[in-house]
């Protein structure tokens, strides 16, 4: 199976490198961008045959490692 | 006062943490491998500075979980002291041993030069032989020293003495200009409830004698001493 983890930053924590690319963005004359956040995409291979199991095992990882409470929220996907 | 250094693979100011340790001191600090499950019994253990594990996933992620680990909590939950300088100071945030998160500098650029701290609470373990309100001369270098903590930590923080330093002006003066990397509450350095860990992005171990060009992070040393001794 494999897993797809977005980690995005809380609402409210600043994120200065999703300004910069905003600033960017309009640079280029893309008009109409509100807001910009920048965040992290990871993909896991894993040997589980059980969704169920598999999804408990990527919350505990992304708890434990991938992801900073304090500061960051994380998705799931798994197929 | 028994001190230990610990390295992490791409630490790199754990030498200059070793040599300020030794001299301040007198006594010759133990090393700790990222690997040591074991560690020597010390009063201060140091996590130094560097770019632990190339900054992967986050700063200090990765050196928060490695096996020495288990050993610096046990430690610091014995009432042992421990200090973590800019990237060691990222790791005791992801530890949770401090709280808060350092995020990257608000200007997206590496800083590095001097900067002035003000003491904010010279009753501690860390800044006793300062003065309260004192301002003092200290190099910052890093990339992600932006201190964030959600409105309730920071209130708390505040309202408990925990907040160590904060970047200052000349006149000592918590200013947005004075704030190197966009800092909440312009915070520098921070301890944990108990005051037996401190965390803090400047490196006073490169003020520490007069070849280095000022000696205003002797007292941080020696604070540590005076209460051991």
């Amino acid at each position: 199976m494999k897993a797809r983890v977005h980690i995005t930053l809380k609402n409210g924590v600043l994120d200065p490198q999703g300004k910069a690319i905003q600033h960017a963005l309009d640079a280029l004359g893309f008009d109409g961008v509100d807001d910009v956040r920048q965040g992290k995409y990871i993909e896991i291979d894993l040997n589980e045959t059980d969704r169920a199991k598999a999804e408990a095992n990527v919350e505990e990882m992304c708890k434990k490692l991938l992801a900073n409470m304090v500061i960051e929220n994380y998705s799931i996907d798994i197929d | 006062m028994k001190s230990a250094v610990v390295t992490f693979p791409a630490s790199n100011c754990d030498r200059d943490m070793f040599v300020a340790l030794e001299k301040i001191t007198g006594k010759t600090p133990h090393h700790i491998w990222h690997q040591d499950s074991e560690i020597p019994d010390v009063d201060l253990i140091a996590l130094p500075g560097g770019f632990s594990f190339g900054d992967y996933l986050r700063c200090g992620a990765m050196a928060a979980r490695s096996p020495t680990i288990r050993a610096i909590r046990e430690h610091a939950d014995r009432g042992g002291y421990v200090i973590g300088v800019c990237n060691g100071f990222q790791v005791l945030t992801e530890m949770g041993l401090l709280p808060g998160a350092l995020m990257r500098n608000a200007s997206l650029k590496f800083v590095c030069k001097t900067v002035h701290l003000k003491v904010e609470n010279a009753d501690s373990v860390f800044t006793n032989q300062y003065k309260q309100g004192q301002v003092i001369d200290i190099p910052v270098a890093h990339h992600d020293g932006n201190y964030f903590a959600d409105d309730e930590t920071l209130a708390e923080l505040e309202d408990t003495g925990r907040i160590a330093f904060r970047y200052v002006n000349k006149q000592g003066e918590a200013t947005a200009n004075a704030n190197p990397n966009g800092s909440q509450h312009n915070i520098a350095g921070i301890m944990n409830k108990r005051g037996n860990i401190l965390g803090m992005m400047p490196h006073p171990e490169r003020l520490i004698e007069d070849a280095q060009g000022g000696t205003d992070g002797r007292g941080f040393f020696e604070s540590i001493m005076n209460k051991i001794n």
